[in-house]
């Protein structure tokens, strides 16, 4: 795969490694200087809706002992990435790490013991070079699943997300090159779950309802984000997020919204601030009765409630109650608790009143 | 006819040594074959390094247990001491309690009860009697065979002699019922820590086995000679003071008390005498009990000036390193010796040694060596003030590890050393010091200050083994680097690598790396510490020039280290070493 940016990313990654190879004919000690990712640094734009990396900068030095491991490994990773481009090929992360791993010559170490010393490293370059992750010619791995009345074109294959099954679309890694030949939906809906997603086809919710449904399974991937955003700015597609009703979903809602803190640096690419939060909340709990299918709050699942308390962009009154709301119950509400109503119960009854009543949190 | 009382009266008298020995045996240290062998050799080496250092002669023993059946041996024992008069010869070996001082002397001897009690033990398990060799110097050997006679407790001479002979010294050989172990508790244990504290002794051993072990000498200077004090008000009791005043040949308590105890003037004296209600023109000789218990009140409470500490002989810190380093090749030695002080009118001063690491086992608790005067406490460690102040001692905060009243753990051997004109022990058994509060708190204070030298020795080697990992990390990843960086620039990596050791030589400090390669060395030189003696090598004297670590060597060569030391050539014995395995009988007779 080819991209626009490929000779100005070489150009970058090539440049920093110029500056560090300086450093050393310089006699200095051989440092590069990152955007610091650390919390400490994610900002909350209010008026865009959107995370950002602030200005704070750290340096990565070689003759820091604590540095020392991870700076041959960002240049590891940056010659690799450079090799890619220069050959067209995009590697999954995982690739990558498998790809510079090996034994170093007189010990017992390997360049990378594991994919974990490797991932951080590729988001550092990505600052460092104000590159994107597909830009560096790399992608994380598939995840996230399509259905819906929508035909895209992906590398000249004509692709039916209506006409797929049960099975669905697996989301990419990368988006970006998708042609939205047709839609024929009316709105997005972003789903936790894979296992509700799996009801809601098997109801044929997003044939009946005209949507476009996108499981997540768990927390947003780059892919899924970025199509999120996708179909929300070029087909002008509202999207609605429904996720479980705790701190955990309530989060995943934020990360499509706002953007991630890891990924702060690119969430004008990957948030949708338009994006809506459709349940469950803590008021379902009360309007279903559902009280006796809660689940209760385990102290990590508190921690992360007042976690999320102090973050800027859950500083909305509906969120501090939503939040307050859930510790004062001390109860968690699943979206397949819904279940105990009936198994189409979500299908035809509660999310096609929520959408027509428009009962969203924002 | 006679009475049963008087029957009686009759038998009690002709038993009364063996029935004292027999009663009294464990505390004499008797009270088992493996402890008895070992309170001989004890007693014996005792001896004679108060003999050798009494006259200021640096000691040479040589010392060898020869098995001759199954329970019973032969201990020959040998020093190149001043040696001892004709006529003191059966009274010091044949008469139990022979020669009770009043005056207060640091000496080892107050360890045990005296040879005599070892040649009663001999006589009473063999029924052979003890030879003794004596020369003083005068070109005579002097030569006796000694039993005790039970009933008088007066010596029974077997046979005397007196033979042409240079030089001075003393040699004993006796046969006694024992059992010969290794390991803890053992001779070679003794030896071995005799050695540490003594190390200006030469000591040469042959064991049963016939193997020799060598202590060689490791200083040529022979501690401090320890005065004799009057005893001091404070610390006296009862029964000695009673036994000073029917000695005494002062006329009345003003004069008694001036001569016969340290520190007190007139002023003092009658001061004293007043408190107790007695007139200090009394004649001491002529009072009752109770009113020398009432001096010795007034006494004990008296306010008198402490003693003279100078009389103690301490081993001294340099010697004490040069102890633990020859006997144990520690990689760091921490010594500290405390100042003189007092408890209860007995002058004491406490040494500690800390030897870490090296050829010292990192397994386990640390070894804990204690001494009395110079000479190894083996027994009853539990009980002693020494083992409960270092489990007292936080050593975490040293850099050890410990466990809640436990002995630290690691690679360590610990020497404590009391020196004392009176070591108080918990019992008869004279093993186990007692926990007199300030000598608590000394050895306490002796433990933490050389364990703070420690402390900072293991946190250096901590930080230095941090550098070196540092330098290593370095070092391996110096190589990947240069190999991106070299894909990236198009830069030579051999060109990145070279300017890239330049930087990190320059900016981590005067160490010379290797990239790559394996023989990385740090050259540090923290070695500014002056207790610090891991890297400075000691030399060993020279004319003891016998590797420690070639000590067991497995043969039998008795002569060379006596013969190459001038002062230890006691020629008539030398016979009967050259011709071990004959018998050393024939040069008797």
């Amino acid at each position: 795969m080819k991209f626009e940016s490929d000779e100005q990313v070489a150009k970058k990654i090539t440049d920093m490694g110029k500056k560090v190879v300086a450093d050393i004919f310089d006699g200095n000690a051989p440092s590069v200087s990152l955007p610091v990712r650390a919390s400490s640094n994610v900002h909350y734009d209010k008026d865009k809706g959107l995370l950002y990396l602030g200005n704070s900068m750290s340096e990565r030095n070689f003759l820091n002992f604590a540095h020392t491991r991870k700076f041959m490994q960002t240049m590891i990773i940056a010659s690799k990435c450079k090799e890619l481009i220069e050959k067209e090929k995009t590697a999954s992360i995982r690739e990558l790490y498998y790809e510079l791993k090996h034994n170093i010559p007189g010990t017992k170490e390997n360049t990378f013991e594991g994919q974990d010393e490797s991932d951080p490293l590729i988001e550092d370059l990505e600052t460092m070079t104000d590159s994107l992750r597909e830009e560096l010619h790399l992608k994380a791995d598939s995840s996230g699943i399509l259905f819906g009345k929508l035909v895209i074109e992906d590398t000249g294959d004509r692709i039916d997300c209506s006409k797929l099954g049960k099975s669905g679309l697996a989301i990419p890694s990368i988006v970006d090159d998708y042609k939205f030949l047709e839609c024929d939906a009316d709105y997005v809906l972003v789903v936790e779950t894979k296992a509700m997603v799996d009801r809601l086809v098997e109801e044929k919710y997003h044939l009946k309802n005209n949507a476009i449904l996108i499981g997540l399974g768990g927390q947003a991937a780059r892919g899924a984000r970025r199509l999120i955003k996708l179909l929300n700015e070029r087909l002008r597609l509202p999207v609605y997020v429904f996720t479980d009703g705790d701190p955990w979903g309530y989060y995943i809602y934020s990360v499509v919204k706002t953007g991630s803190m890891n990924l702060a640096h690119e969430s004008k690419r990957l948030a949708t601030p338009e994006c809506r939060f459709l349940g469950m909340t803590m008021k379902d709990i009360d309007n279903f009765s559902l009280q006796k299918v809660t689940e209760q709050l385990k102290d990590v699942d508190k921690k992360r409630v007042n976690q999320l308390l102090n973050y800027e962009w859950f500083q909305k009154l509906h969120w501090r109650k939503e939040l307050k709301s859930m510790l004062n119950k001390g109860a968690r509400i699943e979206q397949q608790a819904l279940a105990s109503k009936s198994l189409e119960f979500v299908a035809n009854e509660y999310l096609p009143n929520k959408i027509a009543r428009k009962e969203f949190l924002d | 006819m006679t009475t049963i009382a008087e029957r009686n009266a009759k038998d009690h008298k002709s038993i009364s040594v063996a029935e004292f020995f027999e009663r009294n045996k464990h505390l004499l240290g008797f009270e088992n074959d493996q402890k008895s062998l070992l309170t001989c050799v004890r007693e014996a080496v005792d001896n004679a390094l108060d003999a050798c250092e009494d006259a200021r002669i640096l000691p040479s023993i040589y010392l060898e247990l020869k098995q001759l059946d199954q329970n019973n041996f032969k201990l020959i024992i040998e020093d190149n001491g001043p040696g001892i008069v004709k006529k003191n010869i059966p009274n010091i070996f044949a008469k139990l309690l022979y020669g009770s001082k009043f005056n207060l002397k640091q000496s080892r001897g107050q360890q045990g009860i005296g040879i005599s009690a070892s040649v009663l033990y001999s006589q009473l398990t063999t029924g052979k009697p003890t030879k003794i060799y004596s020369k003083i110097g005068d070109g005579k050997t002097h030569i006796y065979e000694l039993n005790i006679n039970i009933k008088k407790n007066e010596p029974d001479i077997i046979s005397e002699m007196t033979v042409e002979g240079d030089g001075h010294g003393t040699r004993i050989e006796m046969c006694i019922k024992g059992k010969y172990i290794r390991g803890k508790q053992s001779v070679e244990e003794y030896l071995m820590e005799t050695a540490i504290m003594n190390p200006f002794a030469s000591i040469v051993y042959i064991n049963p086995e016939g193997k020799q072990f060598e202590y060689p000498r490791a200083i040529d200077i022979l501690p401090k000679e320890a005065e004799s004090i009057r005893p001091h008000p404070h610390g006296l009791e009862l029964g000695v003071l009673m036994r000073l005043m029917k000695h005494t040949e002062s006329k009345n308590l003003t004069g008694f008390f001036t001569t016969e105890l340290s520190r007190v003037g007139r002023g003092n004296a009658v001061d004293i005498c007043n408190r107790a209600g007695i007139n200090p023109k009394t004649r001491p000789k002529r009072l009752s009990r109770d009113e020398i218990e009432k001096l010795l009140n007034a006494l004990n409470t008296a306010k008198i000036a402490k003693p003279s500490t100078d009389c103690l002989s301490p081993v001294g810190e340099d010697a004490i390193k040069k102890g633990l380093k020859k006997e144990m090749n520690p990689e760091f030695i921490a010594v500290m010796s405390r100042p003189p002080t007092v408890y209860k009118g007995y002058p004491f001063q406490i040494e500690v040694g800390i030897g870490y690491g090296g050829d010292l086992s990192a397994e386990g608790p640390i070894a804990i060596m204690r001494f009395a005067n110079k000479v190894p406490l083996l027994y009853q460690q539990s009980s002693c003030v020494i083992v409960k102040s270092v489990i007292k001692l936080g050593w975490k905060r040293y850099g050890l590890k410990q466990s809640n009243g436990s002995i630290p753990l690691g690679p360590i051997a610990l020497t404590v050393h009391m020196a004392s004109v009176w070591v108080p022990y918990t019992s008869e058994g004279k093993e186990a010091i007692a926990a007199y509060p300030e000598i608590l708190k000394e050895v306490t204070l002796a433990l933490q200050g050389a364990a703070r030298k420690l402390g900072i020795y293991i946190s250096k080697k901590r930080k230095s083994k941090e550098a070196e990992d540092r330098l290593r990390a370095f070092d391996i990843y110096a190589g990947e680097l240069c190999v991106a960086l070299s894909e990236l620039t198009g830069e030579e990596s051999q060109k990145i690598q070279t300017s890239l050791k330049q930087v990190v030589a320059e900016k981590v400090g005067d160490t010379k790396i290797v990239l790559h390669g394996k023989g990385m060395e740090i050259q540090n030189d923290d070695n500014d510490d002056g207790t610090d003696t891991a890297t400075k090598p000691v030399s060993l004297n020279t004319e003891n020039d016998n590797d420690a670590d070639t000590r067991e060597s497995g043969q039998t060569q008795p002569n060379t280290a006596m013969n190459e030391n001038p002062q230890s050539r006691l020629d008539i014995f030398n016979n009967n070493k050259t011709k071990k395995a004959t018998d050393t009988e024939e040069t008797t007779e």
